[in-house]
C-alpha cells in the first residue's frame, strides 16, 4: 500500500470513529493525516512502540485522537473493532488520548499547551541518556495561543535541542473561527526563528514537502526544528473543508456515507 | 415530560439580561463561546466581549486588570482549565486583592461525557473553596442558575461559578428565591438530612420520595452556596436528623461532603456519607453511564441514607 492509500484509509477511519461515536473532532483530525501518516509510516524510527530507543510521537492538540487512532489501526496496533469503541463507557480509546490504556500513545493528552512540555522533556531525556531518538510533537494554530507553547518553544532552543521537530497543523481555525479574528498567533515563521527554531513551511498534505521538511530537521544540528505545516481543516470531505463548526462535531449516517465516497474517489485522482 | 435545560444555557441568557442593565459588565471567553453561552452576550454587546483565545491564563490577568480599573468581569471556559489552569491567577491575582471578578465556568463534572477525564472537572469545588475572599456557588437548574448569575453581579469580590454542559430537569418554579449564602430546605423529614448541590438535587428530591415509601423521611437541603456555607441550617437540619449524606457530581475530596462535615464536626457531630466521585478520574462515555458507574444515583442515595441511618 503507497502512503496515499493509507491516508485515505485513516480519513475513512476518522470518520468512521466519530460517527460512531456521534461525538469527537473529525476538523483538526483530517487536516493532520498526512504530518501523522509519513510520520509513522516512514519518517520515524519505531521497531516497537515499546522499545525505549524508539522516537516518540506527542499529540499535542489532544482532541485529534481520531487521526492517532486511525493511524494505529493502520499500524496494526489497533483493529477495526476497537476504532468502534471510541469514546464509549470502558474503551480504551479515550475522547483524549491516555498513554496508560492504548500502546503507540507516547503521552497523555487533551488539555491544550500541555504535550508540548511534555515533548521538550523527552527530548531532554534523549539528551541525558545519549541516546539517538527522536521527538515529533504536532500542535494546533489556536493551541499556540497558550503561553506554556511558548515556554516550551524558549526551552527547546535553550537546550539546543536538535533532537526535537514540533509541526503546527496551520489549518488557520480554531473553535470560535479563524485563528486571525479570535486571537492572531501571526507571523508563525518569524516568531519560531526569533525563539530560536529552524523554522520551514510547507503545503501539510504534500508528502513531498513533508518529506523534504523532516529530512532538513533531521540534518539541522544545534537546534530544534518548527514545521509550520499550511493544511486545510476538514481536508477531504468537501463540506467539512475551512468550516469551523465541524471541529467537534460528528456526521450523521448520510454525512458519513458522503464523506467516504468523497476520500475514496479522492484516493482515485 | 419536565422542562430541562442546561444551566449552561441559562448563564449564558442572564448574563445578556444583566449587560443590559448594567454596563459594567463585560465578558471573556477562551475559544469556547459557543460552549459556554457567551456568544449570547458578544452577540448583543460586541464591545464588551473578548475573546482572549486559547489563553486561559491571560484571560483571568486580564479581567483582573479590568476589574482594578472598575469593571465587573464575566470569565468563562470550562470549569477545568477555568479553575485548574488559571489556578495561580485566580489566588494571586484576584482573590488576595480581592478583584471583583467573575468565574463562570461550564461543563463541569462527569456528565462531560464522551471528552473523557481531562474534560471531566471534579476538583474545582475544593480549589476554589479553599481560596479566602471567594464565594462559591453550584446551582441545581435553570431557575436557580438564572438568579445566581445576578446575585453574583451585586456580590463585591469574587464569584465561582458552577455550570454544567447537560440538560438539568427544572426543579423550582419561579417562586423560588436564590440568596448567596443560604441553603433552602426543600422537604421536611427527621430521619435523614440530605444535603445536595447541582444536578444531585434533583436526584436526592427523588431519593426522597422513595424512601418516604419506605416509612423513612428526609430533609433535603439544596446547598447552592458552598462558600459561605449556610451553617445555621446546615447544623439545624443534621441536628434534627441525627445522621446526613451529602450529594454531589464531585470528588469526595473538598466539596460538600468535605465543607458539611468541617461545619458538622466541629458544631454538631452526627454520621454523614457521601455520594460523591471517589478519589478517581472520570473517562469517556455518556453521561447517564457514568453517572451510573460512578454511583451518582438515586439508588445510591438511598443506600448511603440507611447506611447514616444506621450509626444513629
Ligand atoms: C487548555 C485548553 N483550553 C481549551 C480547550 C478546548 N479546546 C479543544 S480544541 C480547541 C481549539 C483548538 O484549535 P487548534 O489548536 O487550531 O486545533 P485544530 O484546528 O487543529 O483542531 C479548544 C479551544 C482545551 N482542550 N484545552
Ligand atoms: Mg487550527
Amino acid at each position: 500500500m503507497n502512503l496515499k492509500e493509507i491516508a485515505s484509509n485513516v480519513r475513512v477511519n476518522i470518520i468512521n470513529q466519530t460517527a460512531d461515536a456521534q461525538s469527537g473532532h473529525p476538523g483538526g483530525s483530517l487536516s493532520g493525516v498526512e504530518i501523522l501518516t509519513l510520520l509513522q509510516f516512514e519518517v520515524m524510527n519505531i521497531p516497537s512502540y515499546d522499545d525505549p530507543d524508539r522516537d516518540r510521537f506527542v499529540l499535542s492538540k489532544g482532541h485529534a485522537s481520531p487521526l492517532l487512532y486511525g493511524v494505529l489501526e493502520q499500524k496494526g496496533v489497533l483493529t477495526k473493532e476497537d476504532l468502534k469503541t471510541f469514546r464509549k463507557i470502558n474503551t480504551h480509546l479515550q475522547g483524549h488520548p491516555d498513554m496508560n490504556k492504548v500502546t503507540g500513545v507516547d503521552m497523555t493528552a487533551g488539555s491544550l499547551g500541555l504535550g508540548i512540555c511534555a515533548a521538550v522533556g523527552m527530548a531532554l531525556a534523549g539528551k541525558l541518556d545519549k541516546k539517538d531518538y527522536r521527538v515529533y510533537s504536532l500542535l494546533g494554530d489556536g493551541e499556540i495561543q497558550e503561553g506554556t507553547v511558548w515556554e516550551a518553544f524558549m526551552s527547546a532552543a535553550h537546550y539546543d535541542l536538535d533532537n526535537l521537530c514540533v509541526i503546527i497543523d496551520n489549518n488557520g481555525l480554531q473553535i470560535d473561527g479563524k485563528v486571525s479574528d479570535v486571537m492572531s498567533p501571526y507571523p508563525i515563521k518569524e516568531k519560531m526563528e526569533a525563539f530560536g527554531f529552524n523554522a520551514v513551511e510547507v503545503d501539510g498534505h504534500s508528502f513531498e514537502e513533508l518529506r523534504a521538511a523532516f529530512e532538513n530537521a533531521k540534518n539541522t544540528k544545534g537546534r530544534p526544528t518548527a514545521i509550520i505545516a499550511h493544511t486545510v481543516k476538514g481536508k477531504g470531505v468537501s463540506f467539512m473543508e475551512n468550516n469551523a463548526s465541524w471541529h467537534g462535531s460528528a456526521p450523521n449516517e448520510e454525512q458519513r456515507i458522503q464523506a467516504i465516497k468523497e476520500i475514496m474517489e479522492g484516493s482515485n485522482e | 415530560m419536565s422542562n430541562m435545560i442546561a444551566t449552561r444555557e441559562s448563564y449564558g441568557n442572564a448574563l445578556c439580561e444583566l449587560g443590559k442593565i448594567n454596563d459594567k459588565i463585560v465578558v471573556f471567553d477562551a475559544d469556547l463561546s459557543g460552549s459556554t453561552k457567551t456568544a449570547v452576550f458578544k452577540k448583543a454587546f460586541p464591545e464588551r466581549h473578548f475573546n482572549a483565545g486559547i489563553a486561559e491564563m491571560n484571560m483571568a490577568g486580564m479581567a483582573a486588570g479590568m476589574a482594578a480599573c472598575g469593571k465587573i468581569p464575566f470569565i468563562s471556559t470550562f470549569a477545568v482549565f477555568g479553575t485548574g489552569r488559571i489556578y495561580d491567577a485566580v489566588r494571586n491575582a484576584i482573590c488576595y486583592p480581592k478583584l471583583n471578578v467573575k468565574l463562570a465556568m461550564t461543563h463541569a463534572g462527569l456528565t462531560v461525557g464522551e471528552d473523557g477525564a481531562t474534560h471531566q472537572m471534579l476538583e474545582d469545588v475544593a480549589l476554589m473553596t479553599a481560596l479566602p475572599n471567594m464565594t462559591v456557588i453550584v446551582p441545581a437548574d435553570d431557575t436557580e442558575a438564572k438568579q445566581v448569575v445576578y446575585a453574583a453581579a451585586e456580590v463585591d469580590g469574587p464569584v465561582y461559578m458552577r455550570f454544567g454542559r447537560g440538560k438539568t430537569e427544572v426543579i423550582f418554579d419561579e417562586n423560588y428565591k436564590f440568596e448567596v449564602g443560604k441553603a433552602n430546605v426543600l422537604t421536611e423529614g427527621s430521619d435523614i438530612a440530605i444535603f445536595a448541590c447541582g444536578i444531585m438535587v434533583a436526584k436526592a428530591l427523588k431519593a426522597c420520595e422513595e424512601l418516604k415509601k419506605e416509612g423513612i423521611n428526609a430533609s433535603v437541603v439544596n446547598v447552592a452556596t458552598i462558600k459561605p456555607l449556610d451553617e445555621k441550617t446546615v447544623i439545624e437540619v443534621a441536628g434534627k436528623c441525627g445522621c446526613a449524606v451529602t450529594c454531589e457530581e464531585h470528588s469526595v475530596y473538598g466539596g460538600l461532603y468535605s465543607v458539611i462535615s468541617q461545619c458538622l464536626a466541629g458544631n454538631k457531630p452526627v454520621p454523614v456519607k457521601a455520594v460523591a466521585v471517589n478519589d478517581t478520574f472520570g473517562e469517556s462515555g455518556k453521561p447517564d453511564e457514568l453517572l451510573e458507574k460512578y454511583g451518582l444515583t438515586v439508588e445510591n442515595i438511598i443506600s448511603k441514607a440507611k447506611e447514616a441511618i444506621a450509626m444513629k
